[in-house]
């Protein structure tokens, strides 16, 4: 199957205020996902 | 329960179902049945994502993790946001383009009939088999705990989610998952809000955490490498990530969730939406389990919190031996409450041996009151060999019915029915869409050219999946044990569908024939590894996976060579 053209929005702006492309909100979540596990790290050494 | 319950209770299960078959009754077009009308904004996919995945079990059994074995299970969900990006990166866009129906669609046109037929059929028998499970194992907690009808929860809430999702489709099963889950975050909130204010005066959530934490129950990240360790950081890295990914992004359950958006932008927001919430959404939900331990630590608990299990038992020749539990664990229950409050005046002193004997003498009396659970537990057993001695799944339902004010009562059992009929919707869905466009419109003559006819088609075959949910749950009270077979039965199939679906995405020079035979063959070793060898079923979702992508890859190098050796043949 020959994959078929890519559309206008796939690589367009997210539409995200601070964010001007997909990568972008990806590296975020990812960042956002690091912070969590230090975080959940954090409250696990301070509880402990 | 009194009438305000029922009120809540009735109120928000019916006012949902109704709300949503009435919205969507006159619903004809395959687009809006099949896919939500393409109306679906970033907040509903996202919504609608989580509620599939979070079925009643979610919010029964998760606290009660929490309570029993801590924090430690959020590593599980670790792999979640990293598949979900590489879901919003690479299938959902090609599922879009494609403008397809169903993951199996995007097979067809990758490959040919027959893997696509193979997709949907693996796909079919794993959850038509996994069907009744759903609507089975919330019932059997609540109608043991609150004294319903088994037979009469399961038929009712099975028909109920017939009703709305045969009336409306996908898009009826978006609108009432929102609603839904507003339910489930408002019931959640409000027990965490009493939970706190039960908790004893003076402690609050600063003291009942640390009262947790040197309890062992606040553990969450775990790095070692230790593969005997049920959860770790690894574990959840790589198998969270190989199960999160074959989940969203080859289930039809999950794939009709955010296929069927606004636009890509819609369904892109709505996984990352998910991405975000569900690690801080499932610690939340472990660490209202591990408040829930400490305060049973402070207000006595059931020595075994599925009491109506206890209470059958507990009478006649073994009263005796049962009335001595009860002793024990009443007594060592008031030993740890008064080495914990020794515990608490002393942490903050500045002499570290003081605080660590006082530490232990704590622990050391919460480990007497586990014996005397482990003991009570083995009596069960030997009046009945066939009780069940698992009692966590009990624990959050114990609490709330015991120390939730009325109303809330209700709010809360409405969450676990909710998250029930979402789970279950999305399934029926899936499943009925599946069987109509991949096999249905496929294989019956002029099916594509009356799609009216296909939407009726479809509601056919919701109910059908749906009555068939019905009589298995119903077949599932009398052997229990085909909960676990079913679970088994997933993990066989799962990895041989995530499988083709990587070498469709990835792997380009691999033609249909090549991973059709490839993932038969994988499908078979799976089979007879599973009959040969004793290794947790979990690991067939890797190796039926691997097998398939590896075996796709030699067949294809195979049928290359041939195919250039008779090119040579043939050419001058």
């Amino acid at each position: 199957m020959k994959p078929p053209p890519e559309s206008p929005e796939e690589g367009g702006s997210p539409g995200v205020p601070g964010f001007r492309t997909w990568r972008g909100v990806y590296g975020f979540v990812f960042a956002f996902f690091v912070l969590c596990v230090l975080l959940l790290v954090l409250f696990s050494r301070v509880f402990a | 329960m009194n009438i305000v319950d029922w009120f809540v209770l009735l109120g928000a299960i019916l006012g949902i179902a109704a709300y949503g078959a009435w919205h969507t009754r006159g619903i004809r077009s395959p687009d809006a049945y099949f896919k939500g009308g393409h109306r679906n904004g970033w907040g509903t996919i996202g919504l609608s994502v989580m509620a599939t995945q979070a079925s009643a079990i979610t919010f029964l059994s998760i606290p009660g993790q929490g309570y029993e074995s801590g924090i430690g299970f959020v590593q599980n969900y670790f792999g979640l946001p990293l598949a979900l990006i590489i879901v919003c990166a690479a299938f959902l866009p090609i599922y879009r383009r494609l403008g397809v129906y169903t993951a199996y669609e995007f097979l067809g046109r990758r490959f040919d009939t027959k893997t696509r037929v193979l997709g949907a059929a693996l796909f079919l028998l794993q959850r038509g088999l996994s069907a009744g499970v759903t609507i089975y194992a919330p019932a059997i907690i609540l109608s043991t705990v609150l004294g319903w009808r088994l037979d009469l929860t399961v038929i009712l809430t099975g028909l109920l989610v017939i009703l709305y999702t045969v009336t409306g489709g996908s898009e009826a099963v978006s609108l009432t998952q929102k609603w839904q889950m507003t339910v489930i975050f408002g019931g959640m909130v409000t027990a965490l809000v009493v939970l706190l204010l039960r908790l004893p005066d003076g402690l609050g959530f600063m003291g009942a955490a640390h009262v947790a934490g040197a309890m062992g129950k606040l553990e969450a990240v775990d790095v070692s490498f230790d593969p005997n360790r049920r959860y770790t950081l690894w574990s959840g890295l790589f198998g969270g990530l190989f199960l999160s990914l074959s989940y969203f992004g080859t289930d039809q359950s999950q794939v009709q969730r955010f296929i069927g958006g606004a636009s890509l932008r819609e369904g892109r927001l709505g996984l990352m939406f998910n991405a975000l919430l569900k690690i801080p959404m499932q610690f939340l939900i472990l660490l209202l389990g591990a408040l829930v331990f400490v305060f049973y630590q402070f207000e006595k608990p059931p020595v075994f919190f599925n009491q109506v299990a206890w209470t059958r038992l507990s009478g006649g020749t073994n009263a005796a031996a049962f009335s001595a539990i009860e002793q024990r664990h009443v007594e060592a229950h008031r030993q740890v409450k008064k080495e914990i409050a020794a515990w608490l005046a002393v942490r903050q002193s500045k002499e570290p041996g003081t605080e660590a004997a006082a530490r232990k003498a704590m622990v050391d009396a919460h480990n007497r009151v586990d014996a005397v659970r482990t003991e009570a537990k083995a009596a069960l057993l030997a009046a009945d060999p066939r009780t069940k001695t698992k009692d966590s799944d009990y624990v959050f339902i114990t609490f709330i019915l015991a120390q939730l004010p009325h109303g809330a009562i209700g709010l809360l059992i409405a969450v676990m029915i909710s998250a029930a009929l979402s789970s279950k919707a999305s399934e029926l869905n899936a499943l009925a869409t599946t069987t109509t466009i991949d096999l249905w419109r496929r294989f019956r003559p002029l099916a594509e050219m009356d799609e009216r006819r296909n939407v009726r088609a479809a509601k056919w075959f919701t109910a059908f999946w749906g009555l068939l949910a019905i009589a298995f749950a119903l077949f599932a009270s009398m052997a229990e044990n085909l909960i676990e077979a079913v679970n088994i039965l997933g993990s066989i199939f799962y990895g041989v569908v995530l499988g083709i679906f990587l070498v469709a995405f990835f792997l380009k020079r691999i033609r249909g024939t090549a991973v059709f035979w490839g993932a038969l063959a994988a499908q078979l070793l799976v089979f007879v590894l599973y009959f040969t060898l004793s290794i947790g079923y979990l690991w067939y979702n890797l190796i039926g996976c691997g097998a398939c992508v590896l075996l796709s890859f030699l067949l294809q190098s195979m049928r290359d060579t041939a195919g250039l050796a008779e090119k040579t043949r043939v050419a001058p």
